[in-house]
């Protein structure tokens, strides 16, 4: 599903080019779920941003479903990440000026692929169903992951990536999102690709690597 | 096109979300568009009204004979030049009131169809295709166009009465008719006119005329032939007004731009989010300009036809004094009613269309070049912010350079405007700097916290207030420098109305005979002091239409006529026959100065004649020129006085007025006392600036708008900065009084830099715009309590811009306020 060679990145600086990902070589299996895991700095949000096609790197590739990045043009990019991926921030990014049914519909009208039974589905299984007129502003930040989970799946995306999507929340909050998500993935052939710092959050997952000064130094398998 | 819609939707939902926002985009669309189409409609419609003059009789171009002195001649002449060969048509012109509608002067025109020159058009309709039976048969026709009888509420078929009592031929409606005008046969007209066996003109073919004729000896001194375009064409003459009114609301167009460029660069702020969720969501880059650049143009198009029916309105208002104005500077008759074209509200919407692009399209493309993950990042955005002012300081520097460059080597009305505008615009892009600069500057002096977060927060706040002060310091600097001009024109008026008009009382005579009996008659009053006839020619001079005048050597005019320059002893010269005296504008128009030679073609040869003084003349379209009358006739034999000025105890004026009027039947326009005529160009003046005031108090208007419209988008996202002093202690009310202070911090400001640059826009309007346009050049007065009314309507519109969001503050509940840290992540 997700297959990375040899990649490098590095941000400008006054004092010289500031590398950030010193040859990275990733694989994640369709239907699998790794955690991305590392101190601030290390490059794991560069990773995600990369993998997610909304940067570009210095060297290597980065291949999803059979598809290099490195060689769609800025459209075909987009067009890919309105199918392929779902994407879930620590901050929600939720549409603020449109209901919450709209944005659970969003990505996958985007994508010409509503399914309103899916939606349907979806918007009960994450308690969503009362919820649907309200606006992101009218949500706790709990309900608020909720949609924004449901609005990255909601186009039965390939790959989900998510960066620190428990990060704002509290722990019940934070352990009832990540149930909802393992749960919807257990049924579904995405994969998942997740920033976290929190050990404990990563140790849900089916694998996890360390990422520390932008070389991954450590990995291992459930 | 579904990614399209979706995104077009989700961008369109903040408008939802954010009503105020919205209106006050729309609000600038729609305030931009309506004075810019209202003025263009003024515009169009006198421009309409001016085609349609000069198509009463055209086709043919034809050469016009009319008498020297400009007034009527016998219809005997008419006789011996046919006669004599000459293909020439009579024409009568006068103009009459109907009873009941005694506020509405209409123009009469005769005509004798059956010799009118072959090809003539009347009234854009060849005279092939005109029913001449029944335009000449009893009872005849006036020709009459929908506008005029719409004005005087007349059904087509009536007969209406003039004040007189003479009955109208049946009215018949034309209508490519020129608006006020009735054009009837020669006869009737002679008839309604009472001036029986009497002519205004004889229409001469362009192919007669091609041979350059002379007039037989017995004519010539009295009547002269202007060949086709010598006739000083209506909009020529009157381009520098239009050009004026289309200054002014291309200056309201642009304070309303800014509040559409804040309003778009404020929307697309606040959605920095938005577009980076769009972007991850995987809307292309291109997709999101294009639903942006979509939203834009529906906006603008909603803001466009508001802003064209409300011009129409604006226009509607305003068209009676604009129409009076032209009336009195020009004796241009322009259609009360507003008949528009398609084309004109297709060009109204197609210019806030444009508009709107060109306000938005600087946002957009930052928009679109930023990297998308700076995309959310305030400190992106702030930093091309930033590189925008200083983009924007070297721009104004440019605009600085190129406005020097138009004062220096500039010698035409367009390069004066070009001066115009370009210092307007540099000084609203250097305003941020010079604000921020003196913010800047201030700040090391600030010791209390307070004072120190007063200073500093303000300057934070400038760039998103910064389009809003720029609209308001245009705004201001236009209504100082415009009203300092129009004051200071008014002054120079009347005090040159007073100096002019010295005689009592005005009389110009019917025909010549006349004239004779009146000059007889008043001989022998002894209430009469002093009787000065003037001569009066009208020729070209280098092409441009002049009335040369020939006057007595009185003491009347040497201690009352106003000079600008005088070379010694310039009336005895003047006296002596040699000298010339010449308007100011004539003398800029030709370039003569004191002690140079003006030659004029007259009936006996040239007379050439030294420029002895050169006076001011406001408001005269033509030029005008001053000579001796002995010697005005010796060029000119045989011709007659064509006006008197009679000096006479004010006391006396009344009676003799009547006395006259009664003897020889002399109506109000032939017989005109001083007070009426200074009472009559008052009001003239008056109208003249009512267009330029209203449109100058809506552009400071609109301007407010932008303020009020900037401060209440401000204010929403101000509470972020504020929390945190109430969380300190300080107390709501001391914030509400802090922000005010800020905002009125800000337009002090603003105000202090706009007066000087409103005094360089009065200098500028004064010594070059007005000499550009009109010929005369103005002292530049000052007045101090018209520079405080300004400061406090400036001061004013701040305080009312500024209430509505200070309230909304100052009723903030405590629980929103903490949100503010809630939201903190």
């Amino acid at each position: 599903m997700l297959k990375i060679q040899g990649l490098y990145k590095s941000y400008p600086t006054p004092q010289g080019p500031l590398p950030v990902l010193q040859g990275i070589d990733l694989e994640l299996a369709g239907g699998s779920s790794l955690a991305l895991m590392g101190e601030s700095g290390s490059g794991k949000s560069t990773l995600l941003h990369l993998v997610a096609g909304l940067d570009q790197a210095d060297a290597g590739s980065i291949e999803v479903a059979g598809k290099r990045l490195d060689q769609l043009t800025e459209s075909q990019l987009a067009a890919w990440r309105r199918g392929s991926i779902g994407l879930i921030f620590q901050q929600f990014n939720l549409i603020s000026s449109l209901r919450v049914e709209d944005n659970l519909a969003f990505q996958a009208r985007l994508a010409g692929r509503h399914d309103p039974q899916w939606q349907a589905e979806l918007t009960q299984r994450l308690g969503l169903t009362q919820l649907l007129d309200r606006y992101p502003e009218q949500l706790s930040g709990g309900q608020q992951q909720r949609v924004a989970l449901g609005r990255a799946l909601a186009a039965r995306p390939a790959l989900l990536l998510a960066d620190e999507p428990t990060g704002s929340l509290d722990e019940s909050s934070s352990d009832e999102v990540l149930e909802l998500l393992l749960q919807l993935l257990a049924t579904s052939a995405t994969s998942l690709l997740m920033v976290t710092h929190s050990p404990r959050v990563a140790a849900r997952l089916q694998r996890r690597v360390q990422l520390r000064s932008g070389r991954l130094v450590d990995q291992d398998n459930s | 096109m579904a990614v399209l819609y979706w995104t077009l939707s989700a961008l369109c939902s903040h408008w939802r979300r954010h009503p105020v926002q919205f209106f006050s985009l729309l609000t600038g669309l729609w305030l931009a568009t309506s004075l810019w189409t209202g003025v263009q409609a003024l515009n169009s419609q006198a421009r309409d009204s001016y085609a349609r003059a000069s198509q009463l009789i055209a086709g043919d171009a034809h050469s016009r004979i009319g008498a020297r002195s400009g007034g009527r001649f016998s219809q005997q002449v008419f006789v011996d030049l046919r006669l004599a060969g000459w293909p020439v048509s009579p024409l009568l012109q006068g103009s009459l009131r109907l009873r009941g509608q005694a506020e509405q002067r209409l123009q009469v025109l005769g005509i004798e169809p059956l010799t009118l020159p072959r090809g003539t058009r009347l009234a854009g309709q060849a005279l092939a295709d005109l029913d001449l039976v029944a335009f000449l048969d009893q009872p005849g026709r006036t020709w009459i166009a929908a506008d005029t009888l719409k004005a005087l509420d007349l059904a087509e078929g009536e007969q209406p009465l003039t004040v007189g009592g003479q009955a109208l031929p049946p009215l018949y409606l034309h209508p490519q008719l020129a608006p006020g005008v009735l054009l009837v046969d020669i006869g009737v007209a002679q008839r309604l006119l009472d001036a029986p066996l009497q002519l205004s003109g004889l229409l001469l073919s362009r192919d007669f005329a091609a041979g350059m004729p002379r007039l037989p000896s017995a004519l010539d001194g009295q009547l002269r032939i202007s060949r086709a375009g010598d006739e000083a064409d209506l909009a020529r003459l009157t381009e520098s007004f239009h050009l004026n009114l289309t200054a002014l609301g291309l200056l309201a167009f642009v304070v309303g731009l800014f509040i559409v460029n804040a309003a778009i660069g404020l929307a697309l702020e606040q959605r920095r989010p938005l577009l980076r969720t769009l972007r991850a969501c995987g809307v292309s880059a291109r997709c999101l300009l294009a639903a942006l650049a979509l939203e834009l143009c529906g906006l603008a198009l909603l803001g466009g036809v508001l802003g064209v029916i409300s011009g129409y309105g604006l226009a509607s208002l305003l068209l009676p004094d604009v129409a009076a104005s032209l009336r009195g500077l020009y004796g241009a008759e322009v259609a009360g009613q507003l008949n528009l074209s398609p084309q004109w509200w297709l060009s109204g919407l197609a210019i806030s269309l444009l508009g709107a692009l060109l306000a938005g399209a600087g946002s957009l493309l930052r928009a679109a070049h930023l990297p998308l993950l700076a995309l959310a990042q305030p400190e992106a955005w702030h930093q091309a912010q930033a590189l925008w002012l200083r983009r924007q300081a070297w721009l104004a520097g440019a605009l600085l350079v190129l406005a020097l460059l138009a004062l220096v080597f500039g010698a035409s009305l367009a390069m004066g405007f070009v001066l115009l505008a370009c210092l307007l615009l540099a000084a609203a892009l250097l305003l941020p700097v010079c604000v921020s600069g003196l913010l800047a500057w201030w700040l090391p002096y600030c010791r209390a916290p307070l004072a120190q977060w007063f200073v500093a927060d303000s300057r934070q706040q400038l760039p998103r207030l910064a389009l809003a002060l720029m609209a308001l310091l245009l705004a201001l600097a236009a209504n100082i420098g415009v009203g300092s001009m129009t004051e200071g024109f008014r002054q120079t008026f009347i005090g040159w109305l007073d100096q002019r008009l010295a005689a009592e009382l005005y009389l110009r005579p019917e025909s010549p005979q006349q004239g004779r009996a009146i000059e007889a008659w008043l001989a022998e009053r002894a209430e009469v002091s002093a009787l000065l006839p003037s001569w009066r020619v009208e020729l070209p001079v280098q092409g441009w239409p002049v009335e040369l005048t020939g006057i007595l050597d009185h003491p009347t005019y040497r201690q009352h006529w106003p000079l600008l320059e005088a070379a010694p002893g310039a009336w005895e010269r003047l006296a002596g026959g040699a000298g010339l005296m010449l308007s100011e504008q004539l003398a800029r128009r030709l370039q003569l100065g004191l002690g140079e030679e003006l030659s004029l073609v007259t009936p006996q040869g040239d007379w050439r004649l030294t420029v002895v003084a050169i006076y001011a003349d406001y408001g005269n379209p033509k030029g005008h020129l001053l000579v001796n009358a002995a010697a005005l006739q010796r060029y000119w034999p045989g011709l007659r006085p064509g006006s008197y000025s009679l000096r006479l105890p004010p006391a006396a004026v009344p009676a003799l007025k009547q006395a006259l009027q009664a003897r020889f039947a002399l109506d109000e326009r032939k017989l005109v006392d001083q007070s009426e005529l200074k009472a009559w160009s008052g009001r003239v003046f008056d109208r003249t600036f009512v267009a330029t005031s209203a449109l100058n108090s809506l552009t400071l208007g609109v301007a407010g708008v932008a303020l009020f419209i900037s401060l209440l988008t401000l204010s929403q996202s101000r509470l972020g900065q504020l929390a945190p002093l109430w969380a300190l202690g300080v107390g709501r009310r001391q914030l509400v009084l802090l922000s005010l202070g800020q905002t009125l911090l800000l337009a002090l400001i603003t105000l202090l830099l706009a007066i000087p640059l409103g005094l360089l826009l009065a200098w500028c309007l004064v010594a070059v715009i007005n000499v550009q346009a009109f010929g005369w050049r103005l002292p530049l007065h000052v007045f101090p309590w018209q520079l405080l009314q300004s400061a406090a309507l400036a001061l004013l519109a701040t305080l009312l811009a500024a209430a509505w969001p200070l309230w909304t503050l100052y009723r903030v509940s405590p629980a929103e306020l903490l949100r503010t840290f809630a939201n903190e992540n």
